[in-house]
């Protein structure tokens, strides 16, 4: 992650500016697409289309007003200076014109109360647009989320996924919010200023336009610089957090094989190169804004010793310089910030464009037109040629047959990542097949809803998912419209009421983030008493129970016997006694499925099956050579 | 925060220096309007025309001396910003080397990297805000005051309405704006939260029909975020347009009070336009200042946190004196053991004595939660015992450093870790100056040779960081080649082989069993057949010693080891 899209959700919401010239020292990101992205995003702001042109009236006028002033307020000071010089020359009756004075003075009050009202409506209002479009933004990323093959998040990190929504989003939430309205009034003072010099005096402007180059060619070559630095300081920084988090997770073995003294040599030397880039990058992007200034000061005497020269041959009047010199100070200004905005705009759109990217993400595919409901499903699944591989070019299962009756028990078998969840995945429909059909009750689960496809199975998977919230909560999830009474119950079916209530909140203890304030095994008792409520018609269960302690293993088990009890049943089994009980056994190796039949059939083929479960269970005779 | 900047100490000159530029920086540029005021009475009332010239010229020399000060401050923050990480991320990582797992575990392995990578991140970046702007704040408004007063202090009056006014208003803002800035970050967690778990349980959520549900928890989470986010900006949207407002009222107020006392010949006109400009540069400075201190409560937050880090003592350190151990090599001895964790009610072990030797396989057994895994880490002195002592070799673990303890010990974790590098690095791990052969012989035994024979680089093939290359049973295996590589005296398997299918696992155990006639091996194992075996077999039943034994005396004696066999045996396996 890149230290931009690191800050990005730091970055103070609401404020102008932020630390100025900052934005320039970080190579932007380019978007692809350009023109196309800047349109899509455009479309988002559409429906506050109203408010957005208000906004842009606001901004214009309260620019427009404040870029008046100071020049309303140099002929107040040439006023004071008349009246003054009259008096001083002995001009009889010359005092100073207060009337003319107070008169442009209360000008000037309104034009900043009306000025600063402007600023106010235009920012309040475009608070409310970014807002709200980057609401709707969040919401279409988020229902797209529910549309996506899981194809999709397989493929991707969690990570990934959640920096679009969250890094992304709140990017273009930024620069929505300031950076927009930012280039209007950067604009238009930019403009408006040179207007206002040049009705002072052109030969002024001139004088100050001809620091501008030299600013320019100042800003670039450091910017470019500074850059190559940043670039350093981010790489060293990326190193060094790396082997600090490697270090910290593997603290134990650290520890234990005494590698402390060189951790801590590789750390220093890391951290001696962070500093030195560090620190360049530090400096150069800091002497970028004394350049500027320096030569913004340079305007500055010479708009001063020019103008004064001019006023001593009447060529301007006195209140124009005091004018001038707020219109230069106001003139750098905009330039840095159109250059800065120039590139918070590309990085926006880049986000933009990851955004839409996953927008336009291909949907499952569509459930069929009139997609059926099986409303009492018996269990039975077939499996009637099947075809099915990840990548095309690599299939996994071929002209795969299995018939299962209501009721029985299926047993997958195989060494640990041997692709248990491939079954999942086609059994729910969450992947489509290559060839051949899957039913259940007779009907192509192509031809069902998927809401209707996916209610009938239960699951209980190893890495059980239970969400921040309290335990009554969480077992309620398998049913919406579960009652307390049946909450308790499921929790009783599985085993999991006597631990909830020895809990100090019973059924009312929240779940932390990571589920951690209860064990392994009370997590798969909870997930099993989910899936009762449920009330399932096919089973899809793991047996795998290797973090769980022994005891609660056995009620585990007595748990998921019960739950088995008259539904179909998948199960990714680890004892004997469920394979060798099953109606069915799957064996499975790399993701496919290579032997299939019962225990004695299988035995008898003395093929892969024969094989683990000679190494498996009778394993002993070797380990007793063993240990 | 402050407490935290005791580490700038070493750097006071770098900072003195920046606080001399900084302050040369101010006065230049507070000089450069009482230039031009001279200019302007001086120069432009008398039509002195080489007078502005002079003055002039001069301006120009107090505009090269204020950005050359100004590149010096920012030469010398940079330097002093930089070091203060160096030096902080040096003490806290040195610091978190010597903790032991009980510190690892009150603060969290996560949270620790934090503290050592981004928070300290955020503390150097707010301090070189602090050094190149922050201080120059009040120089200049100070500074300003100053000028201001001796350019006509009855004018100046006009200040001190305005700037309360302004310090008022910036000070009513903030305090609006910060308990929702706190808001919005909960908010922003909220909803972050909402789609991980939606990412992380989708195929749940999906085999529930929940999808619906779910929309609506991330809808709720969605509205609450934008509406303190557009809360928060609409009070932003107060500030800027009032601190303008606030600024220009200022000056007309100056302008009509000025033009008075320019009348009654108090004033004149360049000095008024120089008051002008001090008054704005006061006030903008008050205006960077408020500003920049929305930063600082987050990087306070931050420095809180590295303190933590290093006001934490490790509970483990050597002592003054430590003792070698003697010619007797392997010997562990528990005597009447004890340990909790910190805070817990019940102890995690109590009461537990055995011996072990050479030759002698040593297994734990026993639920989760029973302290078989706390029993092995108490070996290497991950943690200290609460009661009783630990013994090798005839010497307390408690006398040896902790070095020399750890040397004799070859651990494999539970979960198998290795660092980024290559193979033959990661074997090394365990013994520096391996030779080629004593690393292949240990991978042979590991039964790691036959994967890393098809990885095209072989053992200079690279481990991806926490070894996310390797399937789980290759990382185990490579962590057991690790442990072998060291040839230690003892070694301790912590449930070492659960990502291991059955056939490998009976293969690595017959090549242990070679391989380690003369150590001592204690391990924890969760199958019955791993320690059926052993010739002493330890039973754990919630912390307490429930059985030792081998497996006949245990099946005859043991409840807890009984009940244990028959949920993983059948009948005709346990006869």
């Amino acid at each position: 992650m890149s230290e931009q899209k690191q800050n990005s959700p730091q970055r103070p919401k609401g404020i102008g500016m932020g630390p100025p010239g900052m934005g320039m020292m970080m190579p932007p990101q380019k978007a692809k697409d350009f023109k196309g992205t800047l349109k899509r995003l455009a479309a988002y702001l559409k429906p506050h289309r109203t408010k957005l042109v208000l906004v842009l009236l606001t901004a214009i006028l309260s620019t427009v007003f404040s870029i008046v002033s100071p020049k309303m307020m140099g002929h107040a000071t040439t006023k004071l200076y008349e009246g003054v010089m009259a008096t001083a020359q002995g001009v009889p009756g010359a005092r100073i014109d207060f009337d003319a004075i107070n008169t442009i003075l209360l000008t000037l009050v309104v034009l900043y109360l009306i000025s600063a009202a402007f600023g106010f409506i235009q920012q309040y209002l475009m608070a409310g647009v970014a807002q709200k479009t980057v609401y709707d933004l969040r919401k279409d990323v988020n229902s797209k989320f529910a549309r996506l093959p899981l194809k999709f998040f397989d493929s991707r990190s969690n990570g990934e996924v959640l920096s679009r929504v969250v890094n992304d989003v709140d990017n273009i939430s930024n620069t929505l919010q300031q950076s927009l309205t930012q280039l209007i009034t950067s604009f238009i003072t930019l403009v408006g200023v040179i207007v206002m010099m040049l009705t002072i005096s052109p030969l002024l402007t001139l004088i100050v336009f001809l620091t501008i180059p030299a600013s320019l060619l100042a800003t670039k070559a450091i910017a470019k610089r500074s850059q190559k630095y940043f670039a350093g300081q981010q790489a060293e920084l990326g190193r060094l957090n790396g082997h600090v988090e490697e270090m910290y997770t593997g603290h134990k073995i650290v520890k234990a094989f005494g590698h402390e003294r060189k951790s801590l040599d590789e750390f220093n030397e890391m951290n001696e190169k962070l500093y030195d880039s560090g620190w360049r990058a530090q400096f150069v992007s800091g002497i970028i804004m004394p350049i500027m200034s320096f030569i913004s000061n340079i305007g500055y005497v010479l708009v001063c010793v020019i103008g004064g020269l001019l006023v001593t041959r009447n060529a301007i009047k006195i209140g124009d310089i005091l004018a001038f010199i707020q219109y230069t100070r106001q003139f750098t200004m905009p330039i840095t910030q159109l250059a800065n905005i120039a590139n918070i705009i590309q990085s926006t759109i880049a986000s933009a464009e990851r955004v839409f990217e996953l927008l336009d993400e291909e949907d499952e595919v569509p459930e069929a037109k009139n997609a059926k409901a099986i409303s009492k499903p018996a269990g039975a699944v077939r499996f009637e040629q099947v075809d099915f591989g990840y990548k095309p070019d690599e299939p996994l299962i071929s002209g795969m047959n299995i018939d299962v009756k209501p009721g029985q028990t299926v047993a997958i078998v195989g060494p640990t990542g041997a692709g248990k969840t491939t079954m999942i995945n086609l059994l729910m429909r969450f992947y489509e097949l290559n060839g051949g059909r899957i039913t259940i009750d007779g009907e192509d689960i192509t031809a069902l809803q998927r809401r209707s496809l996916r209610r009938m199975f239960g699951m209980v998977l190893q890495d059980t998912w239970l969400f921040n919230g309290s335990i009554r909560d969480n077992i309620a999830y398998g049913r919406e419209d579960a009652t307390e009474e049946e909450v308790y119950q499921a929790a009783r079916a599985a085993h999991a009421d006597h631990f909830i209530r020895t809990l100090p909140d019973g059924y009312d203890t929240i779940l932390n983030e990571e589920a951690s304030n209860i064990s392994q095994g009370q997590k798969q008792l909870l997930t099993i008493a989910r899936a009762i409520l449920a009330d399932p018609s096919i089973l899809i269960l793991d047996e795998a129970t290797s973090s769980v302690d022994t005891r609660t293993e056995i009620i585990i088990q007595r748990a998921m016997g019960e739950l088995m009890n008259n539904r179909t049943s998948f199960v990714i089994a680890h004892r004997l006694s469920t394979i060798r009980g099953a109606d069915l056994i799957l064996v499975m190796n790399n993701g496919s499925i290579i032997e299939q039949g019962r225990h004695e059939e299988l035995l008898e083929q003395g093929g892969f099956y024969a094989d683990l479960y000679n190494s498996q269970f009778t394993g002993k005779r070797i380990t007793s050579e063993v240990v | 925060m402050l407490r935290l900047f005791r580490f700038l100490k070493p750097f006071r000159w770098l900072i003195a220096a920046v606080l001399v530029l900084v302050f040369i920086q101010s006065l230049s540029d507070l000089y450069l309007p009482t230039l031009m005021a001279d200019i302007v009475d001086d120069g432009v009332a008398k039509g002195d025309t080489p007078l502005i010239w002079k003055i002039g010229s001069y301006m120009l020399l107090i505009a090269a001396v204020g950005g050359i000060s100004s590149i010096g401050a920012s030469y010398f923050s940079a330097k002093a910003s930089a070091s203060f990480g160096r030096l902080v991320r040096e003490k806290v990582f040195g610091h978190v080397q010597n903790f032991s797992l009980q510190e690892f575990d009150k603060i969290g392995t996560a949270s620790l990297i934090t503290r050592t990578t981004n928070d300290i991140t955020q503390v150097q970046q707010v301090l070189i805000m602090i050094l190149r702007m922050m201080v120059m704040a009040p120089m200049m408004c100070i500074g300003g005051i100053i000028m201001a007063i001796s350019k006509d202090a009855k004018l100046s009056l006009v200040l001190v309405v305005a700037l309360p006014v302004l310090a008022g208003a910036i000070f009513a803002v903030v305090r609006k704006g910060i308990p929702l800035f706190k808001m919005m970050q909960v908010r922003i967690d909220k909803l972050n939260l909402v789609l991980r778990e939606g990412l992380t349980g989708i195929r749940v959520i999906r085999s529930f029909d929940r999808t619906n549900y779910e929309n609506k928890k991330f809808d709720a989470a969605n509205s609450d975020l934008t509406e303190t986010a557009i809360k928060v900006n609409k009070i932003m949207a107060v500030m800027m347009p009032l601190m303008m407002l606030v600024m220009n009222l200022s000056t007309v107020a100056i302008i009509a009070i000025g033009g008075l006392r320019i009348e009654n010949g108090d004033m004149e006109v360049g000095s008024l336009m120089a008051f002008i400009q001090y008054a704005m540069q006061i006030m903008f400075s008050l205006l960077m200042l408020s500003m920049l201190l929305v930063m600082v409560p987050r990087a306070s937050a931050s420095a809180v946190r590295i303190n933590e880090v290093l006001d934490m003592v490790p509970d483990i350190a050597d002592n003054a004196s430590v003792k070698n151990t003697g010619t007797r090599k392997g010997y562990v001895e528990f005597r009447d053991v004890t340990f909790s964790y910190p805070g817990a009610e019940q102890p995690a072990l109590s009461n537990i004595s055995f011996k072990a030797a050479p030759g002698e396989v040593t297994a734990i057994i026993g639920g989760t939660g029973s302290g078989k895994s706390t029993l092995v880490n108490l070996i290497p002195r991950f943690y200290d015992t609460a009661g009783g002592s630990i013994i090798i070799d005839d010497v307390d673990i408690r006398d040896l450093s902790q070095e020399a303890l750890r040397e004799k010990i070859g651990f494999v974790p539970q979960k198998a870790v290795l660092f980024t590098g290559t193979i033959a690095e990661n074997m090394r791990y365990g013994k520096e100056n391996a030779t080629d052969e004593e690393m292949e012989h240990a991978a042979e035994v590991a039964q790691a040779t036959e994967f890393i024979g098809t990885m095209k680089e072989g053992y200079g093939a690279s481990v991806s960081q926490g070894g996310n290359n390797l399937s789980g049973g290759q990382k185990q295996r490579l962590s057991i080649a690790r442990a072998l590589v060291r040839q230690p005296e003892i070694y301790v398997f912590d449930d070492s082989f659960s990502a291991l299918d059955f056939k490998t696992d009976a293969k690595l155990r017959a090549a242990l069993r070679k391989e380690t006639v003369d150590s001592t091996v204690l391990l924890v194992a969760q199958r019955v057949s791993t320690v059926l075996d052993a010739d002493r077999i330890i039973v754990l039943d919630e912390g307490q010693l429930a059985g030792i034994g081998t497996h006949q005396e245990l099946m005859e004696s043991c409840d807890v080891y009984r009940e244990i066999v028959y949920s993983q045996l059948s009948e005709e396996e346990i006869a």
